[in-house]
C-alpha cells in the first residue's frame, strides 16, 4: 500500500513537470507580459526593460522555465507580472473563496444525489424515478454559465420587484463581513446551487446505475432467499456497495467542479482562483498563470490519489501491487 | 424456427420466432432455402436477409426517445443549415427604432431585439448553425484522429501508445476549460474555425482511449490470430477485422461529442476565449446578454437553444448505444 501512493506520487512529479513545460510554453509565447506595464504612464521604457531583464523575460524559454521552477520552491511561485506582487497570498486567498463554496456545493450534491439515486433505484420506472430523470438529463444539457445567469437574472428580477435580498448576485461579501457570516452565505448561495445542481445531476444518476448493479447481483438475490428484510437488504447490503464507485466518482468530478469554478465565478464576480485565473490569462500574467494551473493540477491529482486509496480500502477486492 | 411475414409491400421476411434473447447466434438469420423454394418464387415473393447493421438500424428506430431527439435535431439543426430561409432578418440588421424589444409576434421579432435593434430571432438561428458546424466538425475530425491514434496504440503498443496514455494523463490532471483557454490565449481567439481546431485537439483524446481500449481486448481473440495465421498482414487485421467492432462505440462517442463540443464552445466564448463577435455563436450571443441582464430573453432563448440541443444530442447518443450493442436485444420491438 505504502510502496503504491509512494510510486504514484513518483509518477506523477514528470507528469508534472512535463505539464507545467508545456504550457510555460504556451502562455510564454501568447504574448508580451510587459505590454500591461507599459501601458501604465508611471512606468518608463527604462523600468520596463529593467523588469523585463529582472523576471528573465528575454531569456530562451527553456532557461526561464528552470527560473520559474526555482522561483516556485524559494519563492512561492513568484511574483506576478502584471501587479509584480507576490502571488501566493492571492492564490492562498482566491483558493480559500473557491473551496468554501465548492465543497458546500460537492457535499449538497452528494447527499442529495445518493439520496435520490438510491430512492430512483429501489421505485425503478416510478414517477420519482422518471421525474428525477428528466432533471438529470436537463442538468447534463445545461451549460454552467447559463444555469448561472438564469439565477443571477431570476434574484436581480426578485430584489429589483419585491426589494426582498435573498441572494446577492456578484461578490464576495459586503464590506465589514467576515468569512462564515450570514452576508458570505448570501453571497455564495447563488455558485454553490449552480454547481451543486451541475453535479446532482451525475450523481444522482452514477448512484442509480450502481445501484441497479448491485441489486441485480447474486448475493443480493441470495440475502433474499435466506428472508433477510428488504430494509436490511438495501441499507446493509446495497447501498454500502453501491456508494464505492461514487468515491471515485465524486473524486474525479472535483476536476470537473474547479473548471466549472471558472465559468461560476466569472459570473457571480467572485474572488476566487478560477475568476483569478481567467484575469491573469487575459493580461498574459505568465507566472500567475503558472501558478494557477500548478496549484490546480497539484490539487486534482491529490484528489485522484486520495480516491484510488479509498477505493482499495472501501473494495478489499481491489488489490495494489 | 423460421416464419414467413408477409409484409405490405408484398416481400416476404424470414425473421425469428425464437425469443431473441435466448438465441443470439440466430440474430441473423440465414435465408433457410427449404422457404425460398418454387412456390415462393412463383408468387413473386423475394426472401429478405437482415445484417447486423439493418438490425441496429431497426432497433435505433424503434427507440422512441431516440426518434424524438433526431426530430429535435433535424428540425433545430435545419433551422441552423437554411438560416438564411428561416430567418425573417440577416443576424447583423441594425434597427435603432426598435432596440430591446420583448419577444413579439409584431415585426415577427418572436425571441425579441437585441440592444441595437438586431432580431434576436434571426441572431439565434444564425448562431445555430455556427454552433452546428463547430460540433460537427469537432466531432467528426477528433473522431477520425482518435480512431488513428488509438488503433496504433493498442494494437502495436510501444511509443506511440506510451505518448497517447502521457498526454491523457495530462489532460486528466488540468480542468478542461483551463488548458482550453490556455491554448485559445496562444492560438489566438475569435475565429470560429480556430475554436473548432483547439476544441478537435483536445476532445481527441477521449476517442483514442476508447478505440484503444477495444484494440487492446480484440487483438487477443481467436479470429485476430486465424487472420495472422492465414497471413493477413497488420493493416489488414487493424483495418479489416478489428476497426469494424469499433464502429459502435465511435459513432456512440462521435454523437455525444457534438453535444459536448457546443456546451465547450458556448462556455469558452463566454470566457471571452472562443468565438468572438461579429460572428454569432450561441455561447457569444449568452455573452453579449449579459450587459442587459433586465432583457430576459436575451439570455434565456440562446441558453435554452443549447439545451435542447444537447439534451437531443444525448438522446440519440443513447439509442445509439443500444442499438448498436449487439448483445443487447432487449428493445422493444
Amino acid at each position: 500500500m505504502l510502496t503504491y501512493i509512494v510510486r504514484r506520487i513518483l509518477y506523477s512529479i514528470p507528469v508534472l513537470i512535463i505539464s507545467t513545460f508545456l504550457s510555460f510554453t504556451f502562455v510564454s509565447l501568447a504574448g508580451n507580459p510587459t505590454l500591461a506595464l507599459k501601458a501604465n504612464p508611471r512606468f518608463s521604457q527604462h523600468t520596463v526593460d529593467l523588469i523585463a531583464a529582472r523576471y528573465h523575460l528575454n531569456d530562451p524559454i527553456p532557461v526561464r522555465y528552470a527560473y520559474w521552477v526555482k522561483d516556485v520552491f524559494t519563492h512561492k511561485l513568484g511574483n506576478s507580472l502584471s501587479t509584480l506582487q507576490p502571488i501566493w497570498p492571492d492564490i492562498e486567498r482566491t483558493m480559500s473563496h473557491t473551496l468554501q463554496f465548492i465543497v458546500i456545493a460537492e457535499v449538497l450534491a452528494l447527499i442529495l444525489g445518493v439520496a435520490v439515486g438510491v430512492y430512483s433505484a429501489i421505485r425503478q420506472y416510478s414517477v420519482f424515478d422518471y421525474s428525477f430523470t428528466t432533471i438529470s438529463f436537463l442538468g447534463f444539457a445545461m451549460p454552467t454559465f447559463w444555469l448561472a445567469l438564469l439565477l443571477q437574472i431570476l434574484f436581480v428580477d426578485v430584489y429589483l420587484k419585491w426589494n426582498v435580498r435573498i441572494f446577492y448576485t456578484s461578490g464576495l461579501n459586503n464590506p465589514h463581513q467576515g468569512a462564515w457570516s450570514i452576508d458570505r452565505l448570501q453571497h455564495l448561495g447563488l455558485p454553490i446551487l449552480t454547481l451543486m445542481i451541475i453535479s446532482f445531476a451525475g450523481y444522482s444518476r452514477y448512484m442509480r446505475a450502481s445501484m441497479l448493479d448491485v441489486i441485480n447481483s447474486d448475493y443480493v438475490r441470495t440475502a433474499r432467499a435466506k428472508g433477510v428484510a428488504e430494509r436490511t437488504i438495501i441499507m446493509r447490503h446495497v447501498v454500502r456497495n453501491a456508494l464505492i464507485p461514487i468515491v471515485t466518482f465524486a473524486a474525479l468530478n472535483f476536476g470537473a467542479l474547479l473548471g466549472g469554478a471558472i465559468v461560476t465565478e466569472t459570473v457571480f464576480t467572485l474572488d476566487g482562483i478560477g475568476y483569478y485565473f481567467i484575469q491573469k490569462l487575459n493580461n498574459n500574467d505568465l507566472y500567475a498563470v503558472m501558478a494557477y494551473l500548478l496549484v490546480t493540477s497539484v490539487v486534482i491529482i491529490v484528489f485522484n490519489l486520495i480516491a484510488d486509496i479509498l477505493y482499495g480500502l472501501l473494495d478489499p477486492r481491489i488489490r495494489y501491487d | 424456427m423460421t416464419e414467413l411475414e408477409r409484409e405490405a409491400d408484398g416481400t416476404v421476411r424470414v425473421s425469428d420466432n425464437v425469443a431473441p434473447t435466448q438465441n443470439p447466434d440466430l440474430a441473423t438469420p440465414q435465408v433457410p432455402y427449404e422457404i425460398a423454394d418454387d412456390a415462393t418464387v412463383a408468387a413473386g415473393l423475394e426472401i429478405q436477409t437482415r445484417s447486423q447493421w439493418d438490425y441496429a438500424r431497426r432497433r435505433f428506430f424503434r427507440h422512441r426517445l431516440a426518434m424524438l431527439g433526431l426530430i429535435g435535431l433535424i428540425i433545430i439543426f435545419g433551422a441552423g443549415i437554411f438560416a438564411g430561409h428561416v430567418a425573417q432578418y440577416s443576424f447583423e440588421e441594425i434597427d435603432l427604432n426598435n432596440i430591446l424589444h420583448a419577444p413579439t409576434l409584431q415585426g415577427k421579432h418572436w425571441f425579441g431585439t437585441d440592444n441595437i435593434g438586431r432580431d434576436y430571432f434571426s441572431r439565434v438561428v444564425f448562431g445555430i448553425r455556427t454552433s452546428l458546424e463547430v460540433g460537427v466538425v469537432v466531432a467528426i475530425t477528433s473522431s477520425i484522429f482518435g480512431l488513428i491514434v488509438g488503433a496504433f496504440a493498442g494494437y502495436f503498443g510501444g511509443w506511440i501508445d506510451n505518448i497517447l496514455m502521457r498526454i491523457t494523463d495530462l489532460v486528466l490532471t488540468l480542468p478542461a476549460l483551463a488548458i482550453l483557454a490556455t491554448a485559445s490565449a496562444l492560438l489566438g481567439s475569435g475565429n470560429q474555425w480556430r475554436t473548432t481546431f483547439i476544441l478537435a485537439a483536445f476532445f481527441w483524446t477521449g476517442i483514442a482511449r476508447v478505440v484503444r481500449g477495444i484494440f487492446l481486448s480484440l487483438r487477443e481473440k481467436e479470429y485476430v490470430e486465424a487472420a495472422k495465421a492465414s497471413g493477413a498482414g497488420d493493416w489488414r487485421i487493424m483495418f479489416r477485422h478489428i476497426v469494424p467492432n469499433t464502429l459502435g462505440p465511435i459513432i456512440v462517442n462521435g454523437t455525444l461529442a457534438v453535444g459536448a463540443a457546443i456546451l465547450t464552445e458556448a462556455a469558452l466564448s463566454f470566457l471571452g476565449f472562443g468565438i468572438k463577435p461579429p460572428t454569432p455563436s450561441l455561447g457569444v450571443l449568452i455573452s453579449e446578454a449579459q450587459t442587459s441582464p433586465q432583457q430576459w430573453w436575451l439570455t434565456v432563448f440562446p441558453g435554452l437553444v443549447i439545451v435542447l440541443i444537447v439534451l437531443c444530442v444525448n438522446f440519440v447518443g443513447d439509442g445509439l448505444r443500444d442499438a448498436l450493442d449487439p448483445q443487447q436485444r432487449r428493445v422493444r420491438a
